[in-house]
């Protein structure tokens, strides 16, 4: 049976319509769920995806994690099942302390819109098991505050655990903590990444590589039940 | 009740890298200001509140700034209220 795939829809979200074709790409049952409503209709997983929520205004995220939804994302989060933030979902996911660090300005300060090469540094996520450890994919980003930072016991708690999901290989386009491009919980259910794999989900949209994802999330052996009883 | 003033100094915390401060200090060693050792950029909220005492608005304003104003993985902040030091 299909994933049900909630696909949370801020004031200012403008990456819900492709992550939402993305899902339905792999089989996925995906339906949007606007931020006021508190029902997340019995999604299997949650998708905060890319955008500028609220304008980014006072800090990326920081406005959008008191939205009403937030409040089931989090129970949703913290009966295991799988919630994955995208960009601005990744910021929204660190400001609402599901996930440790922060998010601050690129190194470079430019908002950086290219293909990058990640690498998939762990396959033990719901988002990731269908990659092999060592997998490199080439997704795009487009980001002004994609500098995932953490204080230097978090960093090396990360490492430590397997909790670095993605890294970025060759060049680190903002200047992250490690090159680090995405990270998962303690429970290894809640996953964010800074680029955007519902950008390039098909040959036509430059490459395959981001349905990686997608197929891994709609997977039958990523059930929430799994992360549930890992904890 | 009465007003209060208070205002929240919010800076980049001082161990991270701070590309926006770095940019203002290049770009004022450029102006010749060679005087210029470090420069850092955050922000200042005002904020016009009610509050009983002076003590209840430092104490709300705080609460402000924990859930909402400062996000303290990130950054730090100094709170001022009717222009005296609260903090």
């Amino acid at each position: 049976m299909s994933k049900r795939v909630a696909v949370v829809v801020f004031p200012g979200s403008n990456c819900d319509a492709d992550t939402l074709a993305a899902a339905q790409a792999v089989g996925s049952d995906a339906y949007y769920v606007w931020h006021r409503d508190t029902d997340l209709r019995q999604a299997d997983v949650v998708i905060l995806p890319g955008g500028f929520s609220y304008g980014d205004y006072l800090r990326s995220g920081a406005i959008a994690r008191f939205s009403p939804v937030m409040r089931g994302v989090e129970a949703h989060a913290q009966g295991g099942g799988a919630v994955l933030g995208i960009c601005n979902g990744f910021q929204i996911l660190c400001e609402a302390g599901l996930l440790p660090g922060g998010l601050m300005r690129n190194a470079r300060l430019k908002f950086v819109s290219r293909p990058v090469r990640v690498r998939v540094e762990t396959t033990d996520t719901p988002f990731t098991c269908l990659s092999t450890q060592g997998d490199e994919l080439v997704v795009p980003i487009a980001h002004g505050d994609g500098r995932f930072v953490a204080d230097a016991r978090t960093a090396a708690e990360l490492e430590a655990e397997g909790r670095v999901v993605w890294r970025y290989v060759g060049d680190n386009p903002n200047g992250s903590t490690n090159d680090i491009a995405g990270i998962c919980n303690v429970a290894r259910n809640v996953v964010g990444i800074m680029p955007h794999p519902e950008r390039r989900n098909d040959p036509l949209l430059g490459g395959p590589d981001g349905a990686r994802v997608f197929q891994s999330m709609e997977a039958g052996s990523c059930d929430a039940a799994r992360w549930r009883s890992s904890r | 009740m009465a007003p209060y003033r208070v205002e929240v100094r919010v800076m980049p915390r001082a161990a991270l890298l701070d590309p926006q401060g770095q940019a203002v200090e290049h770009a004022l060693h450029a102006l010749g200001f060679a005087e210029v050792k470090q420069a850092r950029v955050g922000k200042h909220l005002v904020l016009e509140v009610e509050a009983a005492t002076r003590a209840d608005a430092t104490a709300r304003a705080r609460a402000m700034c924990d859930r909402l104003l400062a996000n303290p993985v990130t950054e730090d902040y100094h709170l001022a209220v009717d222009g005296g030091e609260a903090a």
